[in-house]
């Protein structure tokens, strides 16, 4: 088993006709299983059209009902796609992933408030985010497949390519993955580090997790205090940024020391405390993770 | 995106924030024409630079006469003014604001960020203005009074009134003060603001509600739709690596080391900085140079780093993944004949067609050290950085003294050179030392 996606899940692509949605459709559907499983696009000025043999509707709802896709990957401009996530949303699919970066925060604050307010129970990855991919079933998103291999660890991070690191790492001790899942590096996101947890807690399939995070916000903190109490399983970690200066956005916009408050040395230290073992060097993350498995 | 302080209070007028009145100077005469524009017997100059700290740094003065307006902006136009947030070079002052004086007779706060933990603007207000709110924060947090807005709704007046109440306002201004409350936060919210401050907000003699001061910070990803703002950017006030690196889409950012590096991805690069610090090294930046490593962008983002004097020698970690070695190979080739780099240069890449690409670095017949992973890609950057140095130092056993507290910024020379110098030559590299290096960090942290 797996968390969130596998060989079963059935997708669609919103913002499928653009040059990025294209190209990871592409790959993305090359990889695996994904031929079977990405059934649609959607653009609304494409209705009736197809994407290398892949049918394109005119709206999130028609592409869900005409194929029984559940899962939308997004890869809509900025400007848009807000209104992206939430037309996915309003579809009621089990879970939209943004791989947009650059979208307003402003945005996101109304959708997310949106989807608390009515109640939603679409889950939303991202936005910011690489993805999420189940090795040898399901790649969705832009994170380089060949890299991973099937296998029993959980990976859940803010970042993406310290996510291909740490699973490069994982794949050349020899250790599989059995998702790993990128929450985006926006300040204001769907999925975060504890929700991420409490899904590889349930799942049997899962032996272990390697949680990834970065300065900036205090989400690392609240799911180790989550693992602390209620996680079953080992967790091992790291955080980037302990170099980073403070008031400065690095790279990711949610990324920034403010007030004092978001830095790595504090984020590891509670960590430390709940009881996830902490590397400071990242070329260690693979190996630490080895140390945990029984 | 961050504006000054008079162009912030003209937005905040807009949107019916009560602020002094004052024109924006270029010179010392219009800042006496201004004065006088204003007339009155009280006012004030301030410099206008976008870092904090100004009165402190002496670039706020009060002036009764016009004479006294004439010589603080004399004095303030053009100086170099350090703050705790321009670091010690300080900024040099190019703009004034002179506004007529205030009765002031209490100082308060009020600002707005974005929280994320309830993902709504949370409004921040204290009793305490004028004061560093972070001190504040630390020191007595149930002076802050946080009211988490609902965007549906915007702020209400009665949260409002409530929170004008708590930081100490008299009942017969909470109705203005609630006004201006919610005009602050309709001001943030229209603008795509990420941090909106007040500090201080005061209540004058005559029982009124202020903005004495103004600092607006903007989401970067919202500028799109803010022409009139992006308008009022000031290149002046940032540093101009920076700019030249967001023309080519590279993120830059300057610190205070002397190693450069070049990363795809910005939790890599953090995790890449880090990694050149843990193994005694310093970062001269954080450079992210986004998915398309390629030969132009390479080039730009080498030309960047070596602008930088202090720059030693580059490290570049490229996680592949899609995009294949040999292309970022040939990019760092290109790049490095291109600004014919004179520095040690070591190159990690990890991905699709590795070897072709080491083969690559290798034909070139340029002096560029191969990495297979983030540590050693560490270790010989920092050996690199010593070896070039070849200081005939004698060779030392090297000795684990923890550091002492962790600092806010790199500093340029970090005192464990020595140790790791002896270390990298009297060994290969090893795992073990990996995992030294993960003790003296772990011995640190408990320290």
């Amino acid at each position: 088993m797996s968390i969130l996606v596998n060989r079963n899940s059935r997708v669609m692509t919103q913002g499928i006709t653009g040059n990025t949605g294209q190209f990871h459709t592409r790959t993305s559907r090359d990889y695996a299983n994904g031929r079977a499983c990405f059934v649609a696009g959607v653009n609304p000025k494409k209705a009736g059209e197809n994407f290398e043999g892949i049918p394109i509707f005119g709206s999130v709802r028609d592409a869900k009902e005409q194929t029984g896709a559940t899962v939308s990957v997004i890869y809509v401009p900025p400007p848009y796609a807000a209104a992206a996530i939430w037309e996915a949303v309003e579809a009621d699919l089990a879970l939209a992933i943004c791989i947009t970066e650059g979208i307003p925060v402003r945005d996101m604050i109304e959708v997310r408030d949106r989807m608390r307010k009515q109640d939603r129970k679409t889950l939303l990855l991202g936005p910011n985010c690489p993805g999420v991919i189940t090795p040898e079933e399901l790649k969705i998103g832009i994170m380089p497949g060949h890299i991973h291999r099937k296998g029993r660890v959980g990976v859940v991070s803010r970042s993406g390519t310290l996510t291909y690191e740490a699973v490069a790492q994982l794949t050349e001790l020899g250790i599989g993955q059995s998702t790993a899942v990128g929450i985006g590096g926006d300040p204001v996101n769907g999925l975060k580090h504890v929700d991420v947890l409490k899904l590889f807690n349930d799942d049997p399939d899962t032996d272990a997790v390697i949680m990834i995070g970065e300065i900036g916000g205090s989400d690392e903190e609240a799911a180790a205090e989550w693992v602390k109490k209620n996680m079953k399983k080992p967790v091992v970690g790291f955080i980037a940024g302990v170099t980073a200066p403070p008031g400065k956005r690095m790279g990711h916009a949610g990324a920034i020391i403010s007030g004092g408050k978001g830095t790595a040395q504090e984020k590891l230290a509670v960590m430390e405390a709940c009881g996830i073992k902490v590397t400071r060097n990242p070329a260690e993350m693979g190996r630490l993770l080895k140390s945990v498995l029984r | 995106m961050k504006i000054h302080e008079y162009q912030g209070k003209e937005l905040f007028r807009k949107y019916g924030v009560v602020t002094p009145r004052g024109f924006p100077c270029f010179t010392v005469d219009e800042a006496v024409e201004a004065a006088q524009r204003l007339g009155g017997k009280v006012w004030v100059v301030k410099a206008q630079i976008h870092a904090g700290g100004r009165g402190k740094g002496g670039g706020v003065k009060v002036a009764k006469t016009l004479d006294e307006v004439r010589t603080h902006a004399k004095r303030i136009l053009g100086m170099q003014l350090v703050t705790h947030q321009t670091g010690p070079q300080g900024q040099k002052v190019r703009r004034l604001l002179v506004e007529e004086g205030a009765d002031i007779r209490k100082e308060l706060y009020v600002g707005l960020v974005v929280d994320r933990g309830t993902q709504r603007v949370a409004l921040m207000a204290s009793s305490e203005g004028g004061m560093d709110i972070e001190e504040v924060a630390a020191k007595t947090p149930e002076r802050i009074h946080k009211v988490f807005v609902d965007p549906a709704a915007g702020l209400t007046d009665s949260e409002g009134r409530g929170v004008a109440r708590t930081i100490g306002i008299p009942d017969a201004a909470l109705g203005q003060a609630s006004d201006l409350l919610r005009a602050l936060y309709r001001c943030f919210w229209e603008v795509d603001a990420s941090l909106v401050e007040v500090n201080p907000l005061i209540l004058t003699g005559d029982g009124r509600v202020v903005a004495l001061d103004s600092k607006i910070n903007f989401d970067d990803n919202a500028l799109f739709r803010h022409e009139d703002i992006v308008a009022l950017r000031d290149l002046d006030e940032e540093d101009p690596l920076e700019i030249e690196a967001s023309k080519y889409g590279l993120s830059y950012i300057s610190l205070d080391g002397n190693i450069g590096c070049m990363v795809n991805g910005a939790g890599l690069a953090m995790a890449t900085m880090d990694t050149i610090k843990l193994y005694g090294g310093s970062p001269a930046n954080f450079l992210d140079v986004g998915g398309g490593a390629t030969a132009d962008r390479v080039t730009a983002a080498f030309k960047i780093m070596l602008s930088n004097p202090k720059v030693k020698a580059i490290l570049v970690n490229i996680f592949g993944g899609i995009m294949k070695c040999d292309t970022i190979a040939t990019g760092v080739v290109a790049a490095a004949r291109e600004v014919k780099l004179a520095v040690p240069l070591v190159v990690r890449m990890k991905g699709t067609n590795e070897d072709l690409g080491k083969k690559i670095l290798k034909d070139s017949g340029l002096p560029i050290i191969s990495a297979d992973n983030m540590a050693q890609a560490g270790q010989r950057i920092v050996a690199a950085i010593e070896a070039k140095k070849a200081t005939p130092k004698p060779l030392r056993k090297p000795k684990l003294i923890p550091k002492p507290k962790p600092k806010p910024k790199p500093k340029p020379k970090p005192k464990a050179k020595p140790r790791s110098q002896a270390k990298f030559r009297s060994k290969p590299p090893s795992k073990a030392k990996a995992k030294t290096a993960r003790k003296v960090a772990a011995k640190r942290k408990k320290k």
